[in-house]
């Protein structure tokens, strides 16, 4: 086994052109726990935590915004990226632990694509971009085509995720997710809202209740025909629930160790209900 | 970019100084190297899956969970163990009873707040409270327990942790 420790994207790639049967490892939060209690043997291994280019996020000017794939959840929970893209950062403030915050990171999300991932119900909500490279090539893909299934997306093998780009709306965002604690865990049901104004559009994500994250298009498109999105006018409760209601309808879930698709489905439908009524009070 | 490392030989940047590991397989965590080849076990493994923070440790600047780092990733961080912290701190306020115990303020504080009961948790929490006060000498509460969200002690409750990062703020401020 060999551990290569790339200081840019090129040696990355050079790395991986090398040693193709070699996972990438980000913050390590996952894969550790894998290698820890033997689920994983990698044969080889490229560390992505030097390279300092995947560390970093640019304000575009097309009103976007490009965060790489390096970028720690501890840096999005506060500060300028807190402001720009409000729902991220609630949604990075819930993951794990101060420490796991400090390793975790939107890539390394990406490349686990667990349905239960923090950060990819807000990047199904903003309709991201996801930016690949290989050592000939450099491809985006939507999010809703990167994920295909439970831990399984479109990364080809010779190609390393190096960020995405979200964008910066005008409107409401939130993200909530039902734990068995407050701290230190892992969804059982997670959802992310986000209304942009100038296109009056609403748009709801759920986690951890299929095997992909599932945006509530109906939902979407009932609720826009309920309110008028581009006002800040209240919510009546009763559209609320009903909102919730049809999100719940929606959702996928199983039965499994972490909860009962019963559970899953009426908890997804009360987040639901929840992040509407705050962006109505908001 | 060197040569990628293979299982000869890496060194790591520990407490101040280089530390050799030898003969290693590279996909060793970080606290199963602290603790089995540098001899460094204040370190503790518990959960080997980032929930307990028994085995946190700073690695450039931030608190992480040893057990989820690769070690031979670490080359080149500047990582500080429970047992690095007294060297790593020569500015902070130590209280003449720390200095002769070798031991830091937030280490006294524990003692004297009886902070510890079964121990287990302490090297963890000690560098999580470190990291907190370094970055944020006058956390409110609310700071605090989310600082330590990560580290988790079945003894105490808490009560007297929070009791002892109390005390070290109010010994920093009066020595400040």
């Amino acid at each position: 086994m060999t551990v290569a420790i790339p200081l840019s994207i090129r040696e990355a790639l050079d790395a991986l052109s090398n040693t193709p049967d070699a996972r990438l490892i980000q913050g390590g939060t996952d894969m550790m726990v894998e290698i820890n209690f033997n689920h994983l043997k990698p044969h080889n291994m490229i560390a992505l935590r030097r390279v300092q280019e995947l560390r970093t996020w640019t304000k575009n000017a097309d009103n976007t915004l490009t965060i790489g794939s390096g970028v720690p959840y501890q840096e999005m929970e506060t500060g300028e990226l807190k402001q720009l893209v409000p729902a991220l950062a609630e949604a990075a403030r819930t993951v794990g632990s101060p420490q796991i915050r400090a390793a975790g990171t939107l890539g390394g999300n990406l490349g686990t694509c667990s349905p239960a991932g923090d950060g990819l119900p807000v990047l199904f909500a903003l309709d991201a971009i996801v930016h690949l490279q290989s050592a000939d090539a450099s491809r985006k893909l939507s999010i809703h085509d990167f994920m295909v299934g439970v831990k399984r997306n479109a990364r080809n093998a010779n190609e390393i995720i190096t960020g995405v780009t979200v964008p910066l709306l005008d409107g409401w965002q939130g993200y909530a997710k039902v734990g068995v604690r407050n701290a230190m865990v892992i969804s059982v049901a997670s959802a992310c809202l986000a209304i942009d104004k100038p296109t009056r559009s609403v748009r709801i994500a759920l986690g951890a209740v299929g095997p992909t994250i599932i945006r509530c298009r109906d939902a979407e498109v009932w609720l826009s025909e309920q309110i008028d999105i581009s006002a800040s006018t209240a919510i009546d409760a009763a559209v609320a629930k009903e909102f919730g209601r049809r999100v719940a309808l929606e959702s996928k879930p199983i039965d499994d160790h972490r909860s009962t698709a019963e559970y899953r489905r009426h908890a997804v439908g009360v987040l639901a209900q929840r992040l509407i009524t705050r962006a109505s009070s908001s | 970019m060197n040569e990628p490392l293979g299982n000869e030989m890496y060194t790591l940047h520990i407490n101040g100084q280089d530390r050799p590991v030898r003969d290693a397989w590279v996909g060793e965590s970080l606290l199963y190297v602290l603790r089995e080849r540098l001899d460094l076990p204040g370190a503790k493994g518990a959960c080997e899956q980032g929930e307990c923070g028994s085995c946190t440790v700073l690695m450039d600047g931030d608190a992480v969970c040893s057990c989820l780092v690769m070690a031979a990733t670490a080359v080149g961080s500047n990582i500080v163990t429970v047992e690095g912290l007294i060297e790593q701190n020569p500015t902070m306020a130590v209280t003449a009873q720390a200095i002769t115990s070798q031991v830091t303020d937030v280490q006294q504080a524990f003692i004297e707040e009886g902070s510890v009961q079964c121990g287990f948790c302490t090297p963890g929490l000690i560098v999580a409270v470190h990291h907190l006060l370094d970055k944020n000498p006058d956390p409110t509460e609310l700071e605090v327990k989310e600082s330590i969200s990560g580290n988790i002690c079945r003894c105490t409750g808490y009560g007297r942790i929070f009791a002892a990062v109390e005390a070290v703020v109010q010994v920093r401020k009066a020595n400040s």
